[in-house]
Parts: structure tokens; C-alpha cells; sequence
């Protein structure tokens, strides 16, 4: 580790790791709010009980006296994490969301702090405030090429998120599913008059958000193995401000404000030699785009009809 | 013989204004029927509550046998409806080719696994309506903007796109609100030969809003004229434009009794 191009390879390595974490959680912040425009504050906190979730899946696999293959019980785990995750989310998009939907925007948002707030209290209610280890299910192997370490799990974590990344974008632009997402964000009253059912493409929508969250939970126990029912909290916001750096109701927008988060909080700390300063730069960042670029980095400005 | 769809005395008020009463309209299978009256006269709300884009007030809605009146829209043009709108309402970021492809959704069944599997039966369902599509766009002429944004064509363009829009889920019935709103005469023309085309190919029943007497009396074999939510009269387009108090409706009272011939063409 002597050559500058190095070292900064090595930390655009760790940028991607963490970007790819907040871009899938940043996709379901965006996917919500192109069809309901309205942020699910909750979602930071569907994320970490996708992470809970991924670590007991874990726990169980591990303790089954079966000695099953690493990648059976990584997989395993996904499954079962993105299946009870999506349930969570239509879970709360129907009880808590749904009565509101004609209710002026704000009640929904203030509902989805309440639900944050929900899950963060019951998880530490049942749970308890004390951190919890995820167990290590890949034994780290540790590589070098040209003075770059990586581990095989960074590699894992780039490479699960891209297959959900492009399997989401393919979704919703190439599907009738994703194109009838697209035209409910257009226009909501006109959709049922195309037969199509706006209740289940809305359910289906937090069920894919939440199912993606939960999969970003288990790779980020992965990367960071200690779990506490606060964390959903500060990703949460970095993720949020991942999809509004991108252009809110943007896939692709999404995505790129995932890295572009990532890169920020792992460069500001080298940057400035001090880590304090993190959350003073995403946020004053965010501001700066706003003033310049209000729809985000690829988001269309709406035109007003008069 | 069975009625396609059966209107029995449905009424509607917005707030405390009666802006349907008692309406009854009857469709065999192959009805093309007109329904006229001047602004604000009920029509578009006629197919507001037939789409179930409101609930009525009171009365029944019977489509292909079933009891729809309180059926969600999706249902209904899964069952076999469509419609086109008074102001275009295409989703205008969205290519023309997506528009088309949108309009046949309640026909496409694929499961979410299916889609995340991203099996044979998905792809091959994608395939055959994007064809589909493809040949419908090819129909109307519009098969060289397929993959512009709708926002991109012209007015009339647009109008045809509706239409196909509403055709591709092969419809029993359409319902075409003011279809040649704002068209010149030539297009109004070719709009009219389009239609009766659609009628037969197709094996449509249609109920047709429309503001141009020519296109009703060129097209339709009856006509409803509505005024003030009431229905004034039903029967041929002929005797329409001679019925007093149609001409009353559209021309106003004449102290002499004397009014013109037809009803105004715009």
C-alpha cells in the first residue's frame, strides 16, 4: 500500500461496498414515492429488521445439524429475509398507509414516522437495546490485485446488489407490471380504466421496496456484522438522501445516489481527517443540489400547467 | 337475446346537484348508439358510472349478465369494457407503443414469481402483446412513432391512440367520449370511415358522446339526447333533429315556434 492510486482504489472499493447498501435501500424510498408520492419514513426500519431477520435466518440455518453448503445457507437466508420483509411492507402499506390514501399527503408521512417508530421500539422491546453479533457464514478470504485488498464477501455484496439492481430496472421498465408503476406515478385516476388493479400494483410495489431493504440488511451484516434496533435510523437517512440526490422516483437515479453517498462518507473522513464531519457533508451536499438541481442529479423537472 | 349491458334508472348527484336522473339505456351485442345533449347535460357522467369512475346514486348496471354496479373500474374493463376520454388522457412520457401495450393489462396474468424467475411463460406473454401492440399501432397508423413519447404526436394522432389504447384488450364494449373533438373535417371524415370499420372488425358494441351532429347521424342507429340529466329522447338520429324539444334543448325556446332545420353542425 504505497501508490496513491492505490490507496484510493482501495477506498473507492469500500465506497462501493457501502453505496451498494444504501442505493437498495434508496430504491425503495424512490419506488414509493414514484407512485404515492409520499416517503415511507419507515423504510429505514424495514431495513433493519431485515437485517435481524437475516441474522436469525442465519442462526437457525448454522444450527441445523445438516452441515449445509455456504452458499445454500447465504441464499437461504436471502429467501427468507426478502420474503418476510416484503410481507412487512404490504403489512403496513395496508394497515397503516392505505386508510389514509385519500387523506391530505401529510398524514401518511407523519403515519410512516409512527411506524418507524414502532418498529424501532418493539425491536428493542423484544429484543433489547444490546448489539448483536451476526455470525461470519463466509470464512473472509482476502485478495490482492496491484495493491488493492479485497475480501470475497465485498465482492458478494457488489455483485448480489447489481443482479437486484438490474433485475429491478428491468422490472419496471421492460414489464406491463413496472409500466403500469410508471402510470400510476402519471396519473392515478385513469389507471383502473386500463383494468388495471392500483390496490395490488401499490402492494406489490412496498413488497418489492421491502423485500430489496431486507436483502440490503442481510448484506450489510455481512460487511458489518453488528446489529442494533437503532441502525435502520442513520442509514435510513443516508439512503433517503441517496434517492433524493438521484432524483426521487428514479430507479436508476437511486442507484447512483446510493454510490454517491457511499463515496461521501467513506472519502470525507480521508478528506478531512476527521470522521465528525460526515454527516455535515452529505447533508450540506444535499442542500447545494437542491438549490442547483431541485429534481436531484437525473430526475425530470415536472412542468406546471397553468 | 341477452343485453350487453343494461342501464336500469341510475342517477347521480355531485354535492347537492342532480347531474344524472333515472337514466335507462339498453345495448344488444352490435349496437352502435349515440348519446347527445348539450354541455353539461350528464353525458360524460353517463360513462363515468358506467366505466366506475363514480358509484350511482341509486340503479343498476348489468354488463355481459353480471351485476357490475358496484364492481372497481379494473373489474369491469376486465370484463370486457373500454373507454376513451373527453380530454386525452394518455400517459403522455410514455412511448406510444407502451400506452398501447398498458391498455391490455388486466389480460396479461403472469405472477410476480414469474416475473422475478423471469420464466418462459412471462417472456412469452411480454412478446405476443408487444406484437400485438405492434400490429394495432400498425392499424390506426401510427406503427412509425411506436416508440416516440405520446406527448410527440399530433392532436388527432393522439385521438387515434386512444382508441387503439382501448381496443387492444379486445373490448365487448367501447365507450368513446367525443372522439372527434377538436378535429377538422377531414379528419372527422376519416375518423368516421375508422369507426365504422372498428365497428365490424372488431364485432363492437359502442356508445359514441359526440358533439358533431354529422358524425352521429353518419354512424349511429339510435340516439339518447340528454338535457339537464334527463333524458328528453331515445330513438333514431332523424326524428332526433326534428324532435321539438331537442331543438328546444340545443337552440333555446322561439317565441314563433319556428326553428331551424337541423341542429346546428359545428
Amino acid at each position: 500500500m504505497s501508490c496513491p492510486v492505490a490507496i484510493a482504489l482501495q477506498y473507492l472499493l469500500n465506497a462501493l461496498q457501502l453505496g451498494s447498501v444504501y442505493a437498495l435501500i434508496a430504491l425503495g424510498y424512490s419506488m414509493v414515492y414514484g407512485i404515492l408520492t409520499m416517503i415511507n419514513f419507515a423504510h429505514g426500519d424495514i431495513f433493519m429488521v431485515g437485517a435481524y431477520l437475516a441474522m436469525w435466518a442465519t442462526l437457525f440455518l448454522l444450527g441445523l445439524p445438516l452441515n449445509l453448503p455456504i452458499i445454500f445457507i447465504f441464499l437461504g437466508s436471502l429467501l427468507f429475509t426478502m420474503t418476510l420483509t416484503a410481507a412487512l411492507g404490504v403489512s403496513i402499506e395496508r394497515l397503516a398507509y392505505r386508510p389514509l390514501r385519500q387523506a391530505p399527503k401529510v398524514s401518511a408521512v407523519i403515519t410512516a414516522l409512527g411506524v418507524g417508530l414502532f418498529l424501532e421500539n418493539f425491536t428493542l422491546a423484544t429484543i433489547g437495546p444490546e448489539p448483536r453479533q451476526v455470525p461470519a457464514i463466509i470464512p473472509v478470504q482476502q485478495y490482492s490485485w496491484g495493491g488493492v485488498a479485497f475480501t470475497n464477501v465485498q465482492l458478494l455484496i457488489l455483485v448480489v446488489s447489481l443482479i437486484l439492481m438490474v433485475l429491478l430496472d428491468t422490472l419496471v421498465r421492460r414489464t406491463l407490471t413496472g409500466m403500469a408503476m410508471r402510470a400510476i406515478s402519471y396519473n392515478r385516476v385513469i389507471v383502473p380504466l386500463m383494468g388495471v388493479s392500483v390496490d395490488r400494483i401499490i402492494s406489490l410495489t412496498f413488497a418489492i421496496g421491502s423485500a430489496i431493504a431486507g436483502a440490503g440488511g442481510l448484506l450489510y451484516g455481512l460487511a458489518y456484522p453488528v446489529l442494533d434496533p437503532y441502525m435502520g435510523i442513520r442509514i435510513g437517512w443516508w439512503a433517503f438522501i441517496a434517492a433524493v440526490v438521484g432524483g426521487i422516483g428514479n430507479i436508476r437515479g437511486a442507484v447512483l445516489g446510493g454510490y454517491v453517498l457511499g463515496t461521501v462518507e467513506i472519502f470525507t473522513p480521508v478528506l478531512l481527517a476527521s470522521s465528525t464531519y460526515r454527516d455535515s457533508v452529505a447533508f450540506s451536499m444535499l442542500l447545494i443540489l437542491l438549490i442547483f438541481k431541485p429534481t436531484g442529479l437525473l430526475g425530470r423537472p415536472t412542468v406546471e400547467k397553468v | 337475446m341477452m343485453a350487453l349491458l343494461e342501464v336500469t334508472n341510475i342517477s347521480h348527484t355531485f354535492g347537492g346537484l342532480q347531474a344524472l336522473a333515472d337514466f335507462n339505456v339498453t345495448l344488444n351485442d352490435g349496437d352502435l348508439v349515440g348519446l347527445i345533449g348539450p354541455n353539461g347535460a350528464g353525458k360524460t357522467t353517463v360513462f363515468n358510472l358506467i366505466s366506475g369512475v363514480y358509484r350511482p346514486d341509486q340503479g343498476r348496471i348489468v354488463f355481459a349478465g353480471q351485476d357490475i354496479t358496484l364492481w372497481p373500474s379494473y373489474r369491469r374493463m376486465a370484463a370486457g369494457m373500454s373507454r376513451t376520454f373527453q380530454n386525452i388522457r394518455l400517459f403522455k412520457d410514455m412511448s406510444v407503443l407502451d400506452n398501447v401495450r398498458l391498455g391490455a393489462f388486466a389480460h396479461y396474468t403472469y405472477s410476480f414469481w414469474q416475473i422475478v424467475g423471469r420464466t418462459a411463460s412471462f417472456h412469452l406473454q411480454e412478446r405476443r402483446l408487444t406484437q400485438e401492440a405492434l400490429a394495432m399501432l400498425a392499424r390506426f397508423g401510427l406503427a412509425g412513432s411506436a416508440q416516440a413519447p405520446a406527448r410527440n404526436l399530433s392532436y388527432g394522432e393522439q385521438r387515434r391512440l386512444e382508441i387503439a389504447r382501448a381496443l387492444i384488450s379486445r373490448p365487448k364494449l367501447l365507450l368513446l367520449d367525443e372522439p372527434a373533438a377538436g378535429m377538422n373535417q377531414a379528419e372527422t371524415l376519416e375518423l368516421v370511415a375508422l369507426l365504422r370499420d372498428l365497428h365490424r372488425e372488431f364485432a363492437l358494441t359502442i356508445m359514441l358522446i359526440e358533439h358533431h351532429m354529422g358524425v352521429v347521424l353518419d354512424l349511429c342507429q339510435r340516439v339518447q339526447v340528454l338535457d339537464f340529466g334527463s333524458t328528453i329522447f331515445a330513438g333514431n338520429p332523424q326524428e332526433a333533429q326534428q324532435h321539438p324539444q331537442v331543438l328546444e334543448a340545443y337552440l333555446g325556446k322561439e317565441e314563433n315556434g319556428e326553428h331551424g332545420h337541423a341542429i346546428a353542425e359545428p
